[in-house]
């Protein structure tokens, strides 16, 4: 069945306290904590960050709390703006970037963090994206053509060129995937809603002539059907993208090479 | 969805699986035409019931055995349990994990799903054909 308890050495156990010493602002950031290397379960650390000498977004204080009072914490982040994705966690519930989500705007009390839901978890807030990553090699993202290549760029019409808006922003931070109820029960064989807004940017793509291909890849009970239009990959995009639209749109085009 | 550090296959391999199944559309497609079809049909056989409301049982037995009543009837009774196998089936792949249980739930559904529009089409017909 799918699992809607935690196993054993998964339950969250309440963890350290690291009080801040004359803090103007004082917020209070809840973090979840694993280590492989312990044998320990998950804990919640609480840090009290002063926020009057911090940035404003979460990234900045998960940096100033590695920085200045606890260098063990572990988190993944790169360029700081919301284009690499690294920093995809769960925040106040919500999957999103820590880099773009500013900290006034968590609902009043303690910041919550942990890793992006139902993904083995590597070490505190790095999640094992090895399956995400594998599932997006097999709809082989790239432009794929029969005819050979021409001499110069591949044209493409302005109109055709429109069609990939809303899809190519994707940064495949993963946090609708791990949204979603169908990809947290079924994700070794669903390939979620980031993989499949991902192939439907290269079904919609004027240019590729493996559109046939691509479509006979994804018809299958599980890859594409397992979406039950939930939306909460739509809600949580930090881009603001709609991968249930691109899932739609796929799901028209099955129906509509048939009749 | 866990990662067995003892599994050398690259993780390649376990995202392709078994490859596509090469179908889902129809499946898809017959639960979406069923539903459309089930909101007309619903509709007119809750107004067909509330017809019969405080009714005897030979007017009720009558209002059956009108030809266009008893047809749609059928049609009623086989496109809800055709659409209803449908769903199950999708809760069923869904949350059931346990290979056996899943494959035997599967075709119960489905043997259930026969046995009882059989049985509502062959209740309409005795009524509708006079047995």
């Amino acid at each position: 069945m799918a699992e809607f308890s935690l196993p054993k050495n998964s339950k969250i156990q309440p963890g350290k306290h690291f009080p801040a010493k004359d803090a103007k602002k004082p917020r209070t950031f809840r973090i979840y904590r694993w280590s492989p290397d312990d044998g320990q379960n998950p804990r919640i650390d609480t840090y009290e960050v002063d926020l009057a000498a911090c940035g404003p977004m979460v990234l900045d204080a998960l940096l100033k709390i590695k920085n200045e009072i606890d260098p063990t914490l572990t988190l993944r982040r790169s360029c700081r703006e919301g284009i690499c994705g690294s920093c995809a966690m769960n925040i106040d519930g919500t999957n999103t970037l820590a880099c773009i989500c500013a900290i006034d705007n968590v609902a009043a009390g303690d910041v919550k963090i942990y890793p992006l839901p139902h993904m083995p978890v590597v070490k505190d807030l790095v999640p094992d994206l090895t399956h995400f990553y594998a599932q997006f090699a097999s709809i082989k993202p790239w432009m794929r053509t029969q005819s050979a290549p021409p001499d110069r760029e591949r044209l493409q019409s302005p109109e055709d060129r429109k069609k990939l808006d809303g899809l190519y922003e994707c940064i495949l931070c993963a946090c609708c995937s791990t949204s979603c109820p169908s990809y947290w029960w079924n994700g070794d064989r669903y390939l979620g809603p980031a993989i499949l807004l991902q192939a439907y940017r290269w079904i919609v793509d004027s240019r590729d002539e493996d559109t046939g291909a691509r479509l006979d890849d994804l018809e299958d009970p599980f890859k594409l059907y397992r979406c039950h239009t939930i939306m909460n990959c739509a809600r949580t995009c930090p881009k603001g993208l709609n991968p249930a639209k691109a899932i739609a749109e796929i799901k028209k085009l099955m129906v509509e090479r048939r009749a | 969805m866990s990662t067995n550090a003892n599994d050398l296959r690259n993780p390649l391999k376990r995202a392709r699986g078994l490859g596509s199944a090469q179908s889902g559309a129809t499946h898809w497609w017959r639960q979406r035409v069923t539903a459309a079809a089930l909101v007309l049909l619903g509709l007119w056989f809750v107004a067909l019931v509330l017809s019969l409301l405080h009714a005897d049982y030979a007017t009720a037995k009558a209002a059956v055995a009108k030809p266009w009543n008893a047809l749609l009837l059928i049609l009623f009774v086989v496109t809800a349990f055709w659409h209803a196998v449908l769903g199950l089936q999708v809760v069923i792949e869904d949350y059931v994990h346990t290979r056996w249980k899943e494959v035997a739930l599967l075709v119960a559904i489905k043997f259930l799903a026969v046995l009882c529009a059989l049985a509502g089409v062959l209740s309409v017909l005795r009524i509708a054909l006079g047995a």
